[in-house]
C-alpha cells in the first residue's frame, strides 16, 4: 500500500504541491488527470524520491514504512519504479545495460531477449539508451525497463504521449502485464499510478480511481472515465470553479 | 620465422641516411615543440646496457610479462598474433613473424635488407619538426619495421612493445610501417616501463605508408609511470582507397605526454580514423590531438576523443583540413571532469579550403549530468554504481572497422585501467 498524507512539496523554494492525500491499495491502479503545470509530475517525482523535490510537510508511507526521507535508489530497491515522460540520453550506456541493471541479479540474456521482443526493441538493445529514439520507442523502452524491474508500485508519467495509435495499444498491453491486470485483484501485488493528459491510455488500461490535480491540490476524485468525460465536455476550467466552490463550502 | 639480428643491436644506420637529413636534424636540436611543455633532454642518458636476444619471449620474467600484458602484449600464448617485436631500452630483444608475406624486424635490420627503405625515412614526418625528431635522427636506438606485401591480409595482429627498464634513460626509436597495395595489417603496440616511480623519456617517430587499397589498424596502449615524459611523433600517408585506423589508450599515470599524429589522405577515397581514450591522473599533463588533411576527392575522416580528468590537465585537439571536393570529416571531443581540480581544454578545428566539402565537429566538456545519474538510480543503482556505469559508457567507443578480437582487447585494456580509478 502507498499512503500519502498531507504532502506539501517545493521545488527550488517554490511551493508546488499543497496538502496532498492519496492512498493506493495493493492491486489497485489510480489515474491522475490535470492540466499542464498542475503538479502531476511533481507528485510522481516526489514519490520516487528525486532530490530536487523537497517535502516541506507530510509523509509518504510505502509498505508500511515511512520513505519520506529515503534515497531514491533505496526506494527503487524497495519496489517503486517509474516510467519517465522525457528520460535523458546517456551516451555509452546501452539499452541492454539498463534492462540488466533493472533486473539486478535475476538478469539473464534470455530474459533480456524476451523482454526486448515483447516491447519490439530487439534492435535497440545495443544502442545507447534513448539516443535517437522516437517518442514511441522511448515509451516502450521505459516499459521494458519497468517490466525488468517488476516494481510493486509503478509510476507512469504520460505513457502514451508522443505515441502513435498502434503503439498505444502495445503500451496499454505492457502496462496491463506490469500491473497484473489479468489476475484477480486479490492476487495482484502491483499498484499503479498513471498520469495521463489526454486519457487515451484509459481505453486500454482499466482503472477505477481517478483524480484531478489543480494548482498542486487534488480537487476531485471518482471514476476516471466519468471524470474524463466531464473534462472533455467542460474543460479543466469548470473543475477549477467546482474546486473553488467546494473549498468555500468547506 | 625468427629475425634474430646478425649484428649488435645498437646499429648505426646513419650511412643510409642522407647528410642533409642529419644537418636538418642538427639545426633543430634545440627547437622547442609547437605544443606541450619543453623537456630538458640533457637530464636523460642515451646509453643503456645491451639486453640478450630472446628467441622465446615467454622466457622473460613474470613481472616484465605482466607489464607487457597490461599494454596488450601476449607472450605466453602468441597463437593469436601474426608477429612479435620487443625492444628493451636500446635493444631489440625479439622479433618474429609467423605468416608469409609479412615482415617484422628491427628497423636497423630492415635497412640492410631493403636498399629502398631509406626513401621512406622522414618522408611522412619532417626530421626538423622539433628537438624530439632531431634527437631521434641523431641518436636513434633502432625501432621496428613492419610490412605487409601486396595483397597479403594478416589473420591476427602483429604485436610490438617498446619497453624501458633503465631510469633516466631516453629511448629514441624510429618505426616504419608499410602496407603495400591491397594488403591488410593490424598492429597492437604497447609502450611501457618496469620503472615504478623513476623518471624516463620515450621519443618515438612512427611513419605509416598505406598504399592503394591497403588497410592498417594501429592500436596503441601506453602504460608509463607518474615521472615519465613522452613525445611520440607520428604521421601516415594514405593512398587511394586506403584506410588508416588509429586507436590510442592512455589511462595510466604519466608526467607529460604531447603528441599530435598527422594523417594525409592523399589518394582518392582515402580514409583516416582516430579514436583516443585519455585519462589524466593528478599531476599528469596530457596534450593529445590528431590532424587530418583531406587532400583528394572523396577522402574522409573521423576523429573521436574521450577525455577524463581526475585532477590532471588534458588538451584534446583535433584538426581537419579539407583540400579537395567531396571530402567529409567529423570531429568529436568529449571531456568529463570527475574531480574538483583538473582541466580539459578541447580544441576542435576545421579548415575548409574550397566549396563542396563537409566538415563538422562536436565538443562538450563538463561533469556528469545529475539527470543521468538519477535516471540510473531510479532503476535501483547506488550513486556510485550509476556514476561508474556512466563513466564506463563514456569510455566505450565503438570503433568501426576494428576486428572484434582487437576491439575486445581494447575494451579489456580500458576495463583493467578503469578498476584503478573507479
Amino acid at each position: 500500500m502507498l499512503e500519502i498524507k498531507n504532502l506539501s512539496v517545493a521545488v527550488e523554494g517554490k511551493k508546488i504541491l499543497h496538502n496532498v492525500n492519496l492512498t493506493i491499495g495493493t492491486g489497485e491502479t489510480h489515474v491522475l488527470l490535470g492540466p499542464n503545470g498542475s503538479g502531476k509530475t511533481t507528485l510522481l517525482m516526489t514519490i520516487m524520491g528525486f532530490p530536487k523535490y523537497q517535502v516541506t510537510d507530510g509523509n509518504i508511507l510505502f509498505k508500511g514504512e515511512d520513505i519520506t526521507k529515503m534515497p531514491m535508489d533505496e526506494r527503487a530497491r524497495l519496489g517503486i519504479g517509474i516510467s519517465f515522460q522525457r528520460p535523458p540520453v546517456v551516451r555509452g550506456v546501452k539499452t541492454k545495460d539498463m534492462v540488466m541493471a533493472s533486473m539486478k541479479d535475476k538478469s539473464t540474456p534470455e530474459l533480456v531477449a524476451t523482454l526486448a521482443n515483447k516491447t519490439d526493441l530487439t534492435e535497440f538493445l545495443e544502442r545507447d539508451i534513448n539516443y535517437g529514439f522516437s517518442g514511441g520507442e522511448i515509451k516502450r523502452s521505459e516499459m521494458m525497463q519497468l517490466l525488468a524491474q517488476k516494481p510493486d508500485l509503478a509510476l507512469l508519467d504520460e505513457p502514451e504521449s508522443g505515441v502513435d495509435l498502434e503503439n498505444i495499444a502495445l503500451i496499454g498491453k505492457l502496462i496491463n502485464e506490469l500491473l497484473e491486470k489479468d489476475s484477480p485483484m486479490h492476487s495482484r501485488n502491483s499498484m499503479g499510478l498513471i498520469i495521463t493528459h489526454t486519457g487515451h491510455i484509459l481505453e486500454y488500461v482499466n482503472a477505477r480511481n481517478g483524480y484531478i490535480m489543480l494548482d498542486g491540490t487534488i480537487s476531485c476524485m471518482g471514476d476516471p472515465h466519468e471524470i474524463l468525460t466531464e473534462i472533455k465536455a467542460c474543460g479543466y476550467g469548470q473543475c477549477a470553479k467546482c474546486a473553488f466552490r467546494s473549498a468555500h463550502h468547506v | 620465422m625468427d629475425n634474430a639480428p646478425n649484428a649488435p643491436s645498437e646499429v648505426h644506420i646513419m650511412s643510409n641516411i642522407s647528410e642533409s637529413k642529419k644537418e636538418k636534424a642538427q639545426s633543430a636540436i634545440n627547437k622547442k615543440a609547437a605544443m606541450g611543455e619543453d623537456i630538458d633532454l640533457s637530464q636523460f642518458t642515451r646509453s643503456a646496457e645491451e639486453h640478450p636476444y630472446r628467441k622465446d619471449p615467454s622466457e622473460l620474467n613474470a613481472a616484465t610479462k605482466s607489464k607487457m600484458l597490461e599494454a596488450g602484449l601476449m607472450l605466453d600464448d602468441p597463437s593469436q598474433r601474426t608477429g612479435t617485436f620487443i625492444q628493451m631500452d636500446n635493444t631489440p630483444i625479439h622479433s618474429s613473424v609467423k605468416e608469409e608475406g609479412v615482415e617484422v624486424m628491427p628497423v636497423s635490420q630492415a635497412m640492410k635488407k631493403h636498399d629502398w627503405l631509406a626513401d621512406y625515412y622522414w618522408k611522412a614526418v619532417a626530421v626538423d619538426t622539433d628537438k624530439y625528431t632531431a634527437s631521434v635522427e641523431l641518436g636513434q636506438n633502432d625501432g621496428y619495421f613492419i610490412r605487409t606485401l601486396p595483397g597479403v591480409k594478416t589473420n591476427y595482429p602483429v604485436q610490438a612493445c617498446l619497453y624501458l627498464s633503465k631510469a633516466k634513460f631516453a629511448q629514441n626509436v624510429h618505426n616504419i610501417i608499410i602496407a603495400e597495395e591491397n594488403s591488410e595489417l593490424h598492429i597492437i603496440t604497447g609502450c611501457t616501463t618496469s620503472l615504478g616511480n623513476e623518471p624516463g623519456m620515450h621519443m618515438g617517430v612512427s611513419e605509416f605508408y598505406i598504399k592503394k587499397g591497403a588497410k592498417v589498424t594501429f592500436t596503441m596502449i601506453h602504460s608509463w609511470n607518474p615521472e615519465f615524459a613522452v613525445r611520440p611523433r607520428t604521421a601516415a600517408i594514405i593512398e587511394e582507397d586506403g584506410l588508416f585506423l588509429s586507436n590510442y589508450v592512455l589511462m595510466k599515470p604519466v608526467n607529460t605526454i604531447q603528441m599530435n599524429p598527422i594523417a594525409r589522405c592523399n589518394g582518392k577515397n582515402a580514409t583516416a580514423r582516430f579514436n583516443s581514450i585519455l585519462v589524466a591522473r593528478p599531476d599528469s599533463n596530457i596534450d593529445v590531438g590528431s590532424r587530418v588533411y583531406l587532400n583528394a576527392p572523396g577522402a574522409r575522416t573521423e576523429i573521436i576523443s574521450r577525455a577524463i580528468t581526475m585532477g590532471g590537465n588534458i588538451v584534446a585537439r583535433g584538426y581537419i583540413e579539407g583540400n579537395a571536393p567531396g571530402v567529409k570529416g567529423h570531429l568529436e571531443c568529449r571531456g568529463l571532469i570527475l574531480t574538483e581540480k583538473g582541466t580539459i581544454h578541447a580544441i576542435p578545428e576545421l579548415k575548409g579550403n574550397l566549396a563542396g566539402i563537409d566538415l563538422y565537429h562536436e565538443a562538450a566538456v563538463g561533469k556528469i549530468a545529475e539527470e543521468e545519474v538519477e535516471y540510473l538510480m531510479a532503476r535501483g543503482m547506488t550513486r556510485e554504481q550509476a556514476t561508474a556505469t556512466i563513466v564506463r559508457g563514456f569510455l566505450r567507443v565503438d570503433i568501426e572497422g576494428l576486428p572484434s578480437m582487437l576491439n575486445d582487447e581494447l575494451q579489456r585494456a580500458v576495463k583493467t585501467s578503469e578498476n584503478d580509478f573507479m
